[in-house]
C-alpha cells in the first residue's frame, strides 16, 4: 500500500466515527464535553502503556475510554455540588487530567515512545512506517487496525442504536418515561466518544480530533432537517476534509492534520453562507424579498383605498414615504402586474392588484379586529 | 377502514397493550419530596378513579411538576410512593403516556412531525428494533385525529407553538396508553389548538382512559375537568370538581387574599407571589 493511501485511509477512519459520534454531541448541545474528554483520555493512554509495555490497539483503546467516563462521571459529579457552574466543570476536571497525562509523558519520556507534539498534533504522516507486529509478521500500517476497530465499533452503536440516540437527545423525559435508560445511553456515548478520539490520537493529536468531532456535524446541521441524512452530510463533510485536507498540504507542504482541520473550517463556513435553508445568504435574500413583498402589500393596500388610482404624490403622503422607496416599491408593483403607470402622474391598481391589496388587508384582520 | 382491519387492529393493540390490573390508574400515598433541604410536597395523598379527567392545579412552586416526575419514577420521593395500577412505575409504564412541557425540548432538533409521533411507539418496540411501515401508518393516523396530517412531513421548527403541542399530543395518542399524564398541554396554544386538545381529552375519557393533566388556568378549571388536586407543596384539597373547587380551597392553594369581582360565579383570587409582586387571576367556578 502507498504512503500516501495509508495517510488517506487513516484520515478517513477517523472522519467517519467522529462524524456519527459528533453529531450527536453538536444536538445534544455538548460540543465541550467531546473536547474535555479528547484531551482527558490522555493519562489513560499513558498508564495503559506502562501496563501493556506497548502502544498495543485494543490496551490504549480500553485504558482510555475508562479516562473517558471517568471525565463524564467527574464533570457531573461536580457540577452537582451545585458549586461551579457545568462550563466550568468541565474546565476544570479536563485540565485536570490532561495535566495528569502531560505529567506523566514528561516524568517518564524516556520509556515512552510519546512526546508532547505528538501528543498536541498527531503524527499522521508517520502512519504508514508504523507497522502492527504480531510475532514477526506484519499485519500492514497499525493506525489502520486501530481505527478500523474503532471505525466497526462505532458503526454498530450507532446502527444499533440509533433509535435510542435520536430519542434520549432529542426528550431525554419521554425516552426515561418508555424504559429508555437515558443515562446509559449517555455514557455509551461518551465511552464510544472516548475511544474514538484515542484511537484518532495518534494521528490527528488531541487538538484537531476536536476538529473532527464538532465541525463536520455542524456543518451538516446547517444543510438538511433529517438526522439520517446529518449523519451522511456530516460523514461525507469529515472525508471531503481528509481528503482535501491531504491534498493541500501534499501541494503546500504543511502539516498534514493542520490542513485538514482547515478544510473542515472552510467547509463549514461554506454551508454557513450557502446552505439553501439556513445559510446566512439565503437568509439575507429572504429578509429582502419579505421587505419588498411587504412593501409592494402596504403600497397596494393604500393605492386601494384610494380607490384604485392615486398620484404618486398622495401615496408618498399616505404612506411617509420618501421618493426613494416609494419609487422601489412602484417598480416592483408595476413589474409583477399589480399596478399599472398609463401617464407619469398617475398609478392605477390592476385587477391582480386588487387581489393582492384584498388578501394584504385580510392577513391583518384577525390581529386588528381580535381585540377591541 | 373495513371491519377486519379494524379488528386486527383492535386485536394488535390487544397484544400491544394488556389490560392493566384491576387497581386505581394513580394511587400516591403520602408522598414527600424535596430537593436537598427544601421540601417541595409533603405527605401527599390522593387515589384517581379511572376514565377521569383530572386536573392538578396550584400555584408556582406548587410542586405540580414534581408529582410528575415521581409519578413517573423520574425522581426518588424522600417518604411514601406512587403506584400506577397498583404498581411502581417501571413495572406499569406500558399503560402510561406522558406528555412533557413544550418547553422541554429543542424544536430546532433535526426532524419532522410525522418522525416526532413515531416516537410514541419506541416503547412498544423495546430497545433495537426500527419502527416500521405499521409505526408510520399508527403516527399518521394519530396526527390525522389532531387535525395536522398534512404536515407531517414538515420539520417541526417550523411548526406554531399550537401546532407542536399537536405533535405532542399525537405522540402521546401514539403510545396508546390507559393513563396519560400531561405537563401544561394549554399552556401558550392559540384558541383553536385548546379547543383541539380538549376535544382529544374528552375522545379519551370516552374510551375509558384516564388523564391528568397539570394545569394553569384557573379560569378553565371548572369547565375542562371532572376531578382537581389542589396542590401548594400540601394537598389543599382533592375530589370532583364541583365540591373541591371552591373560593376557600383555592384561596388556600394560592395563599393570597380573595378578591370577589364578581356574583356570576366569577371570582378573582389576588396572589402575592415570592417576589412580592401581585398578581390577579380570574377563575369561573360554580360558586362554593
Amino acid at each position: 500500500m502507498s504512503a500516501d493511501l495509508v495517510i488517506i485511509l487513516t484520515a478517513i477512519l477517523v472522519a467517519v466515527p467522529c462524524a456519527l459520534l459528533g453529531s450527536f454531541l453538536v444536538l445534544r448541545q455538548m460540543a465541550m464535553m467531546g473536547d474535555a474528554i479528547s484531551h482527558a483520555v490522555l493519562p489513560g493512554i499513558v498508564i495503559a502503556f506502562f501496563l501493556s509495555e506497548s502502544l498495543g490497539p485494543l490496551a490504549s483503546l480500553l485504558g482510555a475510554t475508562v479516562f473517558g467516563l471517568l471525565t463524564t462521571v467527574l464533570v457531573q459529579a461536580l457540577s452537582d455540588t451545585r458549586r461551579v457552574k457545568e462550563d466550568s466543570a468541565i474546565g476544570i476536571v479536563f485540565t485536570a487530567l490532561f495535566a495528569l497525562g502531560v505529567f506523566l509523558v514528561s516524568k517518564f519520556a524516556r520509556d515512552v515512545h510519546l512526546d508532547l507534539q505528538h501528543v498536541l498534533y498527531g503524527e499522521i504522516a508517520y502512519a504508514p512506517l508504523n507497522p502492527l507486529l504480531v510475532g514477526d509478521f506484519d499485519l500492514g500500517p497499525r493506525s489502520l487496525w486501530t481505527l478500523g476497530i474503532v471505525t466497526a465499533l462505532v458503526l454498530v452503536l450507532v446502527g444499533l442504536l440509533y433509535k435510542e440516540l435520536k430519542l434520549t437527545t432529542f426528550d431525554p423525559g419521554l425516552a426515561a418515561a418508555l424504559g429508555f435508560a437515558p443515562a446509559t445511553v449517555h455514557y455509551l456515548l461518551m465511552g464510544a466518544v472516548s475511544f474514538t478520539t484515542v484511537g484518532a490520537f495518534d494521528s490527528v493529536g488531541a487538538i484537531l480530533v476536536v476538529a473532527f468531532l464538532i465541525v463536520p456535524p455542524a456543518t451538516a446541521y446547517l444543510l438538511t432537517e433529517r438526522l439520517s441524512r446529518m449523519l451522511l452530510l456530516a460523514v461525507a463533510a469529515g472525508v471531503g476534509s481528509a481528503v482535501g485536507g491531504y491534498a493541500l498540504a501534499y501541494s503546500l507542504n504543511v502539516t498534514i492534520a493542520g490542513a485538514m482541520a482547515v478544510v473542515a473550517g472552510l467547509l463549514f463556513l461554506l454551508a454557513l453562507l450557502c446552505s439553501p435553508s439556513h445559510g446566512l445568504l439565503a437568509h439575507l435574500a429572504r429578509q429582502r424579498r419579505n421587505g419588498h413583498d411587504f412593501a409592494r402589500d402596504l403600497l397596494l393596500a393604500r393605492l386601494a383605498g384610494l380607490g384604485g388610482h392615486a398620484t404618486p404624490q398622495a401615496l408618498a403622503a399616505g404612506l411617509g414615504w420618501e421618493g426613494a422607496r416609494l419609487d422601489r416599491a412602484l417598480q416592483h408593483a408595476r413589474h409583477g402586474g399589480w399596478i399599472d403607470r398609463p401617464r407619469e402622474g398617475e398609478v392605477l391598481l390592476t385587477e391582480k392588484g386588487r387581489e393582492a391589496a384584498h388578501r394584504a388587508t385580510g392577513r391583518l384582520r384577525p390581529a386588528a379586529v381580535g381585540r377591541v | 377502514m373495513t371491519t377486519t382491519e379494524a379488528t386486527l387492529t383492535e386485536r394488535r393493540s390487544f397484544r400491544d397493550t394488556p389490560a392493566p390490573p384491576d387497581a386505581a390508574p394513580l394511587d400516591v400515598r403520602g408522598v414527600t419530596a424535596a430537593y436537598r433541604d427544601q421540601p417541595v410536597l409533603w405527605d401527599v395523598s390522593f387515589t384517581v378513579p379511572p376514565g377521569q379527567l383530572v386536573g392538578i392545579v396550584g400555584p408556582n412552586g406548587a410542586g405540580k411538576t414534581t408529582l410528575l416526575k415521581i409519578v413517573m419514577g423520574l425522581m426518588r420521593p424522600a417518604a411514601g410512593q406512587a403506584l400506577i395500577y397498583g404498581q411502581p412505575f417501571a413495572q406499569a409504564r406500558r399503560w402510561v403516556g406522558y406528555v412533557p412541557q413544550r418547553g422541554s425540548v429543542d424544536w430546532d432538533f433535526p426532524t419532522d412531525a410525522l418522525d416526532v409521533v413515531q416516537m410514541g411507539r419506541y416503547g412498544r418496540l423495546g430497545w433495537f428494533r426500527r419502527p416500521g411501515a405499521e409505526e408510520r401508518r399508527r403516527a399518521l393516523a394519530c396526527l390525522e385525529q389532531l387535525g395536522i396530517a398534512h404536515l407531517a412531513g414538515r420539520q417541526i421548527s417550523q411548526l406554531s407553538g399550537g401546532q407542536q403541542q399537536r405533535v405532542f399530543l399525537a405522540r402521546a395518542l401514539a403510545q396508546d396508553a390507559r393513563l396519560y399524564l400531561m405537563d401544561e398541554p394549554f399552556a401558550g396554544v392559540d384558541f383553536k389548538t385548546e379547543q383541539a386538545i380538549l376535544a382529544l381529552l374528552r375522545e379519551l375519557r370516552a374510551a375509558g382512559r384516564t388523564v391528568i393533566v397539570v394545569h394553569h388556568d384557573l379560569e378553565t378549571v371548572g369547565d375542562y375537568f371532572d376531578r382537581v388536586v389542589l396542590l401548594n407543596g400540601r394537598l389543599v384539597a382533592e375530589g370532583p370538581v364541583g365540591e373541591v373547587f371552591t373560593r376557600e380551597n383555592v384561596a388556600a392553594a394560592y395563599g393570597g387574599s380573595v378578591a370577589f369581582l364578581s356574583d356570576e360565579g366569577m371570582w378573582g383570587v389576588v396572589v402575592a407571589d415570592m417576589d412580592g409582586a401581585a398578581r390577579s387571576e380570574r377563575a369561573a367556578a360554580n360558586g362554593g
